[in-house]
């Protein structure tokens, strides 16, 4: 019988770990993409698109990210889309991401003052720059931190990828659990390379709010 | 399209669907009261107890639940624990495995409605010869709940949604049903969209439950 040593079961679990920080960026970019344009529908003057995105938004918040990647992976095959739980899994959670970034960025989008909306207004500048001169300029400073906040919910979210077959961290732990039967020793060492991946994320997150909670006090 | 939806061949398994919906119910209600009370607790611990290593052991304690997968703390409770002698069942692990989870994250939550909480109230607790844990209990909790119900019932859907997870350790709540059910009549689709639809009706009841509980509980005036 093959013995595996824990530097294996390290190194098995660094290399899978590639595949969660990929999935994690993509959809983490392309969920930002989607995010801005239902960002804009949720602000628009339009009462349609704002119904619309608001819509869209409780679909992803109000239904479990799980059951999002069953349907995306049973779903795309129904439509004759070539399915692999790589394509699924980007897909369900760049849409996950999309929705969640959308309101985030939403509360910041309503967080610059009115009057900022109505001096560009006076400027005659359209809608798109406003948008594009005035509002978001000043609402990025304020979605910096759960902007990057959030990014850890995506990284945890990732694990669920694993559920629908995409070997990544969570995957890889499973099949080497299998292999070696030391599911603590494991699991554990899984435990704490999302810890590495998630929490400098946090504490960054976290180091920027204060600062921006800092500069709103003075 | 070749493909024909057909949902009724899920309504054949209905008493199915209907016992995960129980489950769910129960591993979120058991484990979203244990889970606040974990949560009311930590906040204390971190906020009022004067005591550096509880504050120390319950920080470390909330970051490391809150940069980890609920998946992965589940699998290493059920398949990890075992090797150190503790043996439990799906349904004991899944409680565990939520309470853990949602502990951490109320106990954030409740810290910062105790934040929140005017420092001239204290002081006038402590005129009243209250002891600190007398001004936690009497003074500080409640306004505190008060301040932070909406994030605590919207904290309560996700741990319901992360709930679907246990299925995965064969826990027979509503996932477990949905895979059970597409593992025979293979309506894949229909099989999920039906559970999608149900965690809806269940995250919007949730939601009313938790107006209702903190009507109840948290903004209603008891009588003394």
């Amino acid at each position: 019988m093959m013995e595996f040593t824990l530097w294996d079961v390290v190194r098995n679990l660094l290399l899978a770990a590639r595949w969660t920080i990929a999935l994690s960026l993509t959809a983490f970019v392309l969920g930002g993409v989607v995010g801005l344009v239902v960002l804009f529908g949720r602000v628009s003057k339009s009462k349609r698109l704002r119904v619309a995105a608001m819509g869209y938004i409780e679909l992803f918040q109000g239904t479990p990210l799980l059951m999002q990647l069953f349907l995306a992976f049973f779903g795309l095959s129904l439509l004759g889309l070539p399915t692999s739980p790589w394509f699924a899994a980007a897909l369900a959670l760049t849409l996950w991401t999309s929705a969640f970034l959308a309101e985030i960025w939403r509360g910041c989008v309503e967080a610059v003052p009115r009057g900022q909306w109505e001096a560009s207004a006076s400027l005659a500048m359209g809608y798109l720059q406003q948008m594009r001169y005035v509002i978001l300029p000043q609402a990025l400073r304020v979605t910096i931190a759960p902007t990057i906040g959030f990014s850890v919910q995506v990284i945890k979210g990732t694990a669920l990828a694993s559920i629908i077959g995409f070997t990544e961290l969570s995957k890889a732990s499973t099949i080497i659990t299998n292999a070696t039967f030391k599911p603590f020793t494991v699991y554990a060492v899984t435990a704490l390379l999302y810890f590495a991946l998630c929490w400098p994320l946090s504490a960054w997150s976290h180091r920027l709010e204060r600062k921006l909670g800092a500069a709103h006090r003075h | 399209m070749a493909y024909q939806f057909d949902f009724v061949d899920v309504f054949k398994y209905t008493d199915v669907l209907a016992k995960g919906i129980a489950f769910t119910v129960t591993l979120i209600g058991v484990g979203g009261t244990l889970g606040i009370a974990v949560g009311i607790f930590g906040a204390w611990a971190r906020g009022y107890s004067r005591m550096k290593w509880l504050d120390w052991t319950v920080g470390a304690y909330v970051e490391l639940v809150r940069n980890t997968p609920f998946l992965i703390q589940l699998f290493f409770i059920f398949f990890g624990l075992p090797s150190l002698g503790v043996k439990l069942t799906e349904l004991q692990a899944a409680l565990i495995a939520m309470v853990f989870n949602l502990g951490a994250y109320s106990t954030e939550i409740i810290r910062a409605g105790i934040e929140a909480v005017p420092r001239g109230q204290l002081e006038a607790g402590a005129s009243l010869a209250m002891s600190r844990l007398q001004v936690f209990k009497h003074v500080v909790l409640r306004p505190a709940l008060q301040k932070i119900w909406p994030a605590l019932t919207s904290q309560l859907v996700i741990v319901m949604f992360g709930s679907a997870v246990c299925s995965q350790i064969a826990v027979e709540e509503l996932t477990f049903a949905a895979n059970f059910i597409q593992s025979r009549n293979f309506r894949a689709f229909e099989v999920y969209f039906i559970a999608t639809g149900l965690y809806l009706v269940l995250a919007i009841l949730l939601r009313q439950g938790m107006r209702g509980l903190g009507n109840w509980l948290v903004f209603g005036r008891r009588s003394p």
